[in-house]
Order: structure tokens, then C-alpha cells, then sequence
């Protein structure tokens, strides 16, 4: 490893809501969504980053706020020297050559009118990559080999691929520019187990083979604890924990990541695992809780959790995480009133 | 063991399309026990979900029943009337669907949606006037209650949109409960939720099994669920049953190619570093197959003598496999 790829520095991302003419002239303030509120962290060059967290926690907008596809409200992103969150909308265009997404709807991010050669070309146009028809359609039709796909494919549409194969042209898209960094926005969330463990087996042959750097975000904790280096853990909009995947998986130290963890059924256990059952659903992030934002639902909170937001302190080798009761040795799993 | 309650025969579905004849399911055979839960497991297109639909009689055109008995507690579904498999399905045969937005009326308030289950089934309630509408509500109150809503009292008056994602699939639930089936099939219940709610919802329908004695199917792809939940497995691939006994069984020692594929597909973090083993290729397209092995495009071990009909072999206790690689066991 030779040093962060990727720096993100207080990263916000905050959506306000439309004002009716009546709120305005009633002086109201427009109702705002904090999805992402105050992120910071690293990824090394050649590393693969997990990002988990349930669905409405801003993992996905955290991935778009770093390309940019979103606009951060607050904070900084530095790629590779560059501070990309003070680009010019050009400058930015021609640095997504390098930062790549792939999303997780293999359906819904092609678009349906366009066959393989226009939609896997098109970043080559945008950036000027290839010399000419005939050259770009040769350089797509590598990319469709490399991904698992028959360069005699190139003249199709995307109904006719199924979900697995849809997924590998979102791959070739996002790898046809030869990027260094990409984020994977839950890519094998919508497949079957089956084609789901062959495209993770195809991302990680095409890191080794292109050197890439991932943001990897998913919910599903087994697909990170597998392949992630690091990871980290959101709850509505913050990072509660982060370090290296196996410290978290075997000494996970904050509640949420705890009772996250109890909650997977494995196949390994078929005697039913003493399970943590939180209770009640995600708060509304219009309207997020107090204080630590997880005291609503956490099984050790005290008072103190309702009144101050905790900061995050290391507790083991690159390994941080934010809670107020994390010196006294706590697990929810001991039911939480053992101290 | 007494009486199964629910004994399906040979069932194959089959839907007429332009493309050709599509058999989505194909000689299935599905034993539930009294108060049993079994899991279906199985990828999109094996026939999970179609299999369940015909049980309750929910297949419409270009889709029919082509073959098959459905005996649920003696009596052939199939044989009886429009009328009578009204009265069956909701009052004996509850089904939830993976969706709960779609499938929620959203115009009405649930409120409504659990009373007028209670108005179609429960013969229990009071015969009319306000004390049947009393009756009613007490009973839609403490069914919201029983699947966990806080303040149900309130939330009657509300309507689908206004509940979270794991409040409706409770919500959808509480309405199948509501009279009491003998038999709950729950389609994917927890595939659309995060895994927080995903354990409330798999232990609330545990914790309701045990309370009311019913039996629960379970349809998932999740064999993570199947492993925690169930107490015996079937796995399904192309419309076809490939495997069937005890959960820790069948998990534990699969027989079939398919099942070793699909537990072996599974990332796990015990195996950072080791490449996962997928099964290459993909889903047969079901229309117009020839009768042979299904899988054995996909299947390391197949070779000439697949290529025909191959039916179930008993492998042990409670436990078939449809492959002839699988040794049989020595018959009495």
C-alpha cells in the first residue's frame, strides 16, 4: 500500500425539501434531510473499503457525494493529490475517467434504446479514448471478453441479457476508461446466490487485473466480511465504526454494529444463535434522534447517549468507533445490564 | 405422524405464451407436516412461488394447473368449487406476498383491510348490529397488537403509506392471522427488509407458529433463513424439486450438485482469500425442455447418461435427491 487513494474529509450531504409560497411568506425553514452528515475516511490504493449499513442509512449517497453525482454541501474529497470537490464541472468530467460507479439495478442504469457497443463506448467518446469507429468498437469488444461476455454480443440491446449479464456491461462500462478508483453501489444486491457469487468472483479478478481501488457498499455483511480489507459501518447518515474487517466482524465494539451482526442467519448455525432483537424501526432522518443517533434503539443507552452525540475513538489497530459506553466492556449480547 | 396437512402430487403449471409452452412447474411433490415449517429454497424461475399459487388456487391465464392433486387436510383443492376455494383460502390457507406496498391496498385503512378479512371468515363473531362492528375492531386491535404495532388502538385509522417497510410486512401478516389459517405460506417476507427487521419478522412468525400451532412455509433464496427457521428443506431448480430432508441435513451433507453449488456460492468472511466456486452459467429458459436432468448444462458431474428423465431417489431418513450421481439407499 503507499498511502490514501482516496481522502474524505467532513463530507455533508444535506437535501432541502421544497417550500410552499405559504411557508415562505410565514418566514418557515424548508425541512432538511442530513443523509450524510460529517464523514471522514481513508482508502489506500489497492484496497477494497466495505460500506454497510441498512437501506436509508446514506451509504449510497455517500458513494455519489465522492463522485460528485451528488453535490456534498459541506466537506472535502481528495483524490490522488487532487481536491476533486473544488473542480470545475469540466475539470470533474474529465477526472470520472479515473473515478468510476457501478450501480446496483443491472435494469434500471442501461439505457434500453442503446445496444452493448453505444453504451460500453460511450465513456471513450466523453474522454477522448478512442481513435475512430472501428477502434473503439475493437477496444469494446475486449472489455466484453474481460468481463465474461462474447465480443459477437455488441449489437444487442439489453433485454436481451439477464440480470447477471446486465450487471457485467454496468462492469465493462465503468472499467473501459481504465479507472483507478470505482465505487460499487450494492452490484450483486438484485441477483440470484448463484450469478451473485460470479460477478463478485469477476470484480475480483478485474482488481487484480486493473489495479483498482473499491468502495464497496452493500447490506449484506457475509458479500463484505468476504472481500472488504476495511469496513465501515453507517447509521443514519454517520460512521459509527470502522478498522480492519476482521476486528470488526470478530470484536465488533459499537452496539449497532453488534446487533447488525447478530441479526444475519448463517448457514453455518442451525441451532438458533442468541439473537439480539433491536427493537423498532429506523427513526426518520427528517427528524433524527438527540444525541447519539442510535439511542433509540440501542439496549445500553443511558442518559447521556439522549444528550451528546459521541466521537469516535480508536480502540484497536486502525479500528475506531463512536459510543459512550465503549471503555466499559459492555455486548449487548450479555443483555447489556452487565457492567 | 398424523395426516399431512398439506400433500401436493405431481403438480406441473404450465403458462402459454407465444414463445412456446412454459412448464414453470413440473411434477413438484410438497409434504407440510401439522405445525412444521418448511423452507423452499430456490433462485428466481425455479418455481417456488408459482408452486404456492397454484396451492391457492391463484393461477389465472395463459397460466393452468395441468396436472397434480393439492389435498389439504384430505380434500382435493382442486376439485372444488370457485365458492368453496374462496372460503378455504384466508379462512385454512393464509399467503403473504413479498411485496407488502403492492400488495396493501393503499385506499383503504388497515383498519378496513383486516376487518373485512374477519367479515369473510371468522364465524366466531357476533351475528350483526354494533356489537358485530365491536367485535370486529376489538378483534383487528389485538391482531395489530399480536404482530407488534405499537399503539394499535390508533394506527386502525391509518393507511399503508404511513407505516414503515417492516410495519407493513407485519401489517400484511397480522391480515393473514387474522383467522387463524392452519397453514401460513409466506412468500419472501423478509427479502424487501433490512436484516434488523428481517430477524423481527422471521421471530414473530416463529413465535406465532408456536402460539396458534399452525405450519408455515417458508418460500426464500436465503439459506441463512432456511437454516435458522426451518425445520425441513426443499430446494427447487427449473420448476423442479432436486432435493428435499431435514434442514441440518441437507445443509450439512447437500447430495445434490445444485444444493453443493448454491451453498458453496455463499460469500462467507471464514473464506477471505479462497476463491468462491460459483456455478457457472445460468437458469435454463423453461420453455419447451426436453426431459432430462435440468441442471446438468450448469453440473461438473454430468455426462451422456443425465440426458433423460430422472426422477427422485430416497438417499435417507426423510431425505430425496433427484440425481442419479447420488447413490440410493439400500432398500428394505
Amino acid at each position: 500500500m503507499t498511502g490514501a487513494l482516496l481522502q474524505v474529509e467532513g463530507l455533508s450531504k444535506t437535501y432541502v425539501g421544497r417550500m410552499s409560497l405559504v411557508g415562505r411568506l410565514l418566514g418557515r425553514r424548508p425541512t432538511a434531510v442530513r443523509a450524510v452528515s460529517d464523514v471522514s475516511l481513508d482508502i489506500e490504493r489497492g484496497e477494497i473499503l466495505g460500506l454497510i449499513g441498512e437501506s436509508g442509512c446514506g451509504k449510497s449517497t455517500l458513494g455519489r457525494a465522492i463522485l460528485r453525482l451528488h453535490e456534498p454541501s459541506a466537506g472535502r474529497v481528495t483524490f490522488d493529490g487532487t481536491d476533486v470537490t473544488a473542480l470545475s464541472p469540466a475539470a470533474m468530467t474529465a477526472m470520472r475517467r479515473r473515478m468510476q460507479i457501478i450501480f446496483q439495478d443491472p435494469y434500471a442504469s442501461l439505457n434500453p434504446r442503446r445496444t452493448v457497443a453505444d453504451i460500453v463506448g460511450l465513456p471513450l467518446q466523453l474522454h477522448g479514448l478512442a481513435s475512430g469507429r472501428a477502434a473503439q468498437r475493437e477496444t469494446v469488444a475486449e472489455m466484453l471478453e474481460k468481463v465474461g461476455l462474447k465480443a459477437g454480443q455488441i449489437d444487442r440491446y439489453p433485454h436481451q441479457f439477464s440480470g447477471g449479464q446486465r450487471q457485467r456491461i454496468g462492469i465493462a462500462r465503468a472499467l473501459i476508461s481504465r479507472p483507478d478508483f470505482v465505487v460499487c453501489d450494492e452490484p450483486v444486491s438484485a441477483l440470484d446466490v448463484s450469478i451473485q457469487a460470479q460477478i463478485i468472483q469477476l470484480l475480483q479478478d478485474l482488481k487484480r487485473e486493473f489495479a483498482l481501488t473499491y468502495l464497496f457498499i452493500s447490506h449484506d455483511i457475509s458479500v463484505i466480511g468476504y472481500l472488504a480489507d476495511r469496513v465501515a459501518v453507517m447509521y443514519l447518515g454517520e460512521i459509527v465504526e470502522q478498522g480492519p474487517v476482521e476486528a470488526v466482524l470478530s470484536r465488533p465494539r459499537h452496539p449497532y454494529t453488534q446487533s447488525l451482526l447478530s441479526a444475519v442467519p448463517k448457514v453455518e448455525a442451525t441451532a438458533r444463535t442468541d439473537r439480539v432483537r433491536l427493537t423498532g424501526d429506523l427513526p426518520s432522518p427528517l427528524n433524527p434522534p438527540s444525541g447519539c443517533k442510535f439511542h433509540t434503539r440501542c439496549p445500553l443507552a443511558i442518559d447521556i447517549c439522549r444528550r451528546s452525540a459521541p466521537h469516535r475513538e480508536t480502540v484497536g489497530q486502525g479500528h475506531d468507533a463512536a459510543c459512550h459506553r465503549l471503555h466499559e466492556g459492555l455486548s449487548i449480547t450479555d443483555g447489556g445490564s452487565a457492567a | 405422524m398424523s395426516r399431512p396437512l398439506l400433500q401436493v402430487r405431481g403438480l406441473r403449471t404450465v403458462f402459454d405464451t407465444r414463445a412456446g409452452r412454459v412448464c414453470a412447474v413440473d411434477g413438484v411433490d410438497v409434504t407440510v407436516e401439522p405445525g412444521e415449517c418448511l423452507g423452499v429454497v430456490g433462485e428466481s424461475g425455479s418455481g417456488k412461488s408459482v408452486t404456492f399459487a397454484s396451492v391457492m388456487g391463484l393461477i389465472r391465464p395463459p397460466g393452468r394447473i395441468e396436472a397434480g392433486e393439492i389435498l389439504f387436510d384430505g380434500v382435493d383443492l382442486r376439485q372444488l368449487s370457485r365458492r368453496q376455494m374462496q372460503a378455504v383460502r384466508g379462512r385454512d390457507i393464509a399467503m403473504t406476498m413479498q411485496d407488502a406496498l403492492t400488495a396493501l391496498n393503499p385506499a383503504l385503512t388497515v383498519g378496513t383491510q383486516i376487518a373485512e378479512m374477519l367479515e369473510a371468515h371468522d364465524d366466531e363473531l357476533p351475528r350483526g348490529g354494533p356489537a358485530r362492528a365491536r367485535a370486529i375492531r376489538a378483534r383487528a386491535v389485538e391482531m395489530l397488537g399480536l404482530v407488534g404495532i405499537p399503539s394499535p388502538d390508533d394506527r386502525l385509522k391509518q393507511y399503508p403509506h404511513e407505516f414503515s417497510g417492516g410495519m407493513r410486512q407485519r401489517i400484511m401478516i397480522a391480515i393473514a392471522l387474522a383467522s387463524k389459517p392452519r397453514l401460513l405460506i409466506a412468500d419472501e417476507p423478509t427479502t424487501a427488509l433490512d436484516v434488523t427487521i428481517q430477524a423481527q419478522v422471521l421471530e414473530l412468525i416463529d413465535d406465532i407458529r408456536a402460539r396458534l400451532g399452525m405450519s408455515v412455509v417458508l418460500i426464500t433464496h436465503d439459506l441463512g433463513v432456511v437454516a435458522q427457521h426451518c425445520d425441513r428443506v426443499i430446494v427447487m431448480y427449473a420448476g423442479q424439486v432436486v432435493e428435499e430432508g431435514p434442514t441440518a441435513a441437507v445443509i450439512g451433507s447437500p447430495r445434490h450438485p445444485y444444493t453443493r453449488g448454491l451453498l458453496a456460492s455463499i460469500p462467507r468472511p471464514a473464506l477471505r482469500g479462497q476463491p468462491i466456486r460459483p456455478i457457472e452459467g445460468q437458469v435454463p429458459e423453461l420453455i419447451d425442455l426436453p426431459p432430462q436432468c435440468r441442471f446438468h448444462a450448469r453440473c461438473p458431474e454430468a455426462g451422456p447418461d443425465c440426458l433423460r428423465p430422472i426422477e427422485m431417489r430416497r438417499v435417507g431418513p426423510g431425505r430425496q435427491v433427484r440425481c442419479i450421481r447420488t447413490p440410493a439407499e439400500a432398500g428394505p
